[in-house]
């Protein structure tokens, strides 16, 4: 598995996402998040629809991931627990599909610069790394 | 409204096993409003098909789209906007949609995408229970508007069974006994003595037990 390089999502929110705008990329690669996670951002994660995730999944990611604010603690209110409930959505459809659940994970963190933001990213690298490509792809590449 | 849930993605794979262009088609009636089967859910379950295909080693073409609704005749034309484009259809209406397209469509292949569970509300977000079981004679300007014939285990007409406790349903203690409720209702609204009608043996063909049932209004009809 050590020449797989993963392609993983990361739907941020606008609050838990600050760092990304601030360093840029390479600032953040600096920090160790790793090459591989992509990430979009959100004006809230609650604004993630099911379908999002999924065609995510089908654009080649072998892994996805959603950070959102705590749970009770949301700019928003609701909007980080309706994106938690979302991706279980996804979990229960992956795991109706035979394909590992883990793939697709949720975290709630707090807003602006921390390392728990970089750390998400590398525990996800590293969990996709393990489970190798996603077999939702068939194969390709 | 009518209730649905979409079907386990696995049932619904094993059904378009062999074919190679879906139309996954929602309705924008009941299962919209009860999200099981609006243009919404369309979207995700297309992706899901696509991506168990994949994972299966094939390619299919998946199409969406949805009708007004699919329990009328004429919305059903509106499939001719997919004409030639797909070799079979998952419905995601209730099954009412499902036997219409196979009524006025002979030759075409269609699989129902949910299962129609039943005739209810929604009390709460993301919460349906049933209310009405369509028996077609109602009674409920007997029972203070609760329908015994739905919500009640084994559809009584005379009060309660020996089983209610504490204003529960021995089937479960979540299940409110809906005999208790009617109870409770009618008196509060000074309509107890409405409980001491005995109400007659039933006669269930309208309920369906006397074969498929039908409503032809004359001063409808051309
Ligand atoms: S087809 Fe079924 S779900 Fe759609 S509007 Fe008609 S009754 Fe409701
Ligand atoms: S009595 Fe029959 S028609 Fe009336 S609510 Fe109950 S099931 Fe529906």
């Amino acid at each position: 598995m050590s020449d797989f390089t993963p392609n993983i999502r990361a739907f941020c929110c606008h609050y838990t996402s600050q760092q990304i705008c601030a360093e840029g990329d390479e600032g953040l690669n600096r920090e160790g998040f790793p090459k591989s996670v992509a990430i979009e951002r959100l004006v809230c994660s609650g604004k993630l629809q099911v379908s999002a995730i999924l065609k995510a999944f089908e654009d080649g990611a072998d892994g996805v991931y959603v950070v959102g604010c705590p749970e009770d603690k949301c700019h928003n209110l609701m909007g980080s627990q309706r994106a938690a409930k979302r991706v279980g959505a996804v979990r229960k459809a992956l795991t109706e599909l035979d394909v590992e659940a883990d793939r697709v994970e949720m975290y709630h963190l707090e807003r602006g610069f921390h390392p728990e933001f970089v750390a998400a990213a590398q525990e996800m690298d590293r969990r996709i790394k393990e489970m190798g490509p996603s077999p939702l792809k068939g194969g390709k590449k | 409204m009518i209730i649905a849930e979409r079907k386990p993605i696995n049932e619904i794979m094993e059904m378009v096993k062999d074919v190679k262009r879906v139309l996954v088609l929602g309705c924008k009636g009941c299962v919209t409003v009860c999200s099981a089967g609006g243009e919404r859910e369309v979207e995700i379950l297309a992706s899901l098909i696509r991506l168990g295909a994949n994972k299966q080693g094939r390619t299919v073409e998946v199409t969406d789209g949805a009708l007004v609704r699919q329990c009328d005749k004429e919305y059903i034309d509106g499939l001719d906007n997919w004409k030639g484009k797909y070799d079979a259809i998952v419905s995601m209406a209730c099954g009412v949609g499902v036997n219409f397209i196979a009524n006025l469509r002979p030759e075409t292949i269609v699989y129902p995408g949910v299962n129609t569970s039943f005739l209810g509300g929604s009390a709460e977000q993301g919460v349906w229970s049933e209310q009405c079981a369509g028996c077609g004679n109602c009674i409920l300007h007997l029972t203070g508007g609760l329908c015994p014939v739905a919500r009640c285990a084994k559809s009584l007409m005379n009060g309660p069974c020996g089983g209610s406790q504490g204003g529960r349903c021995e089937i479960n203690p979540d299940v409110n006994c809906i005999w208790q409720s009617i109870h409770d209702r009618l008196e509060r609204t000074g309509k107890k003595e409405d409980m001491l009608r005995v109400a007659p043996i039933r006669d269930w063909s309208t309920a369906g037990h006397g074969g498929p049932r039908k409503v032809v209004r004359d001063d409808l009809t051309v």
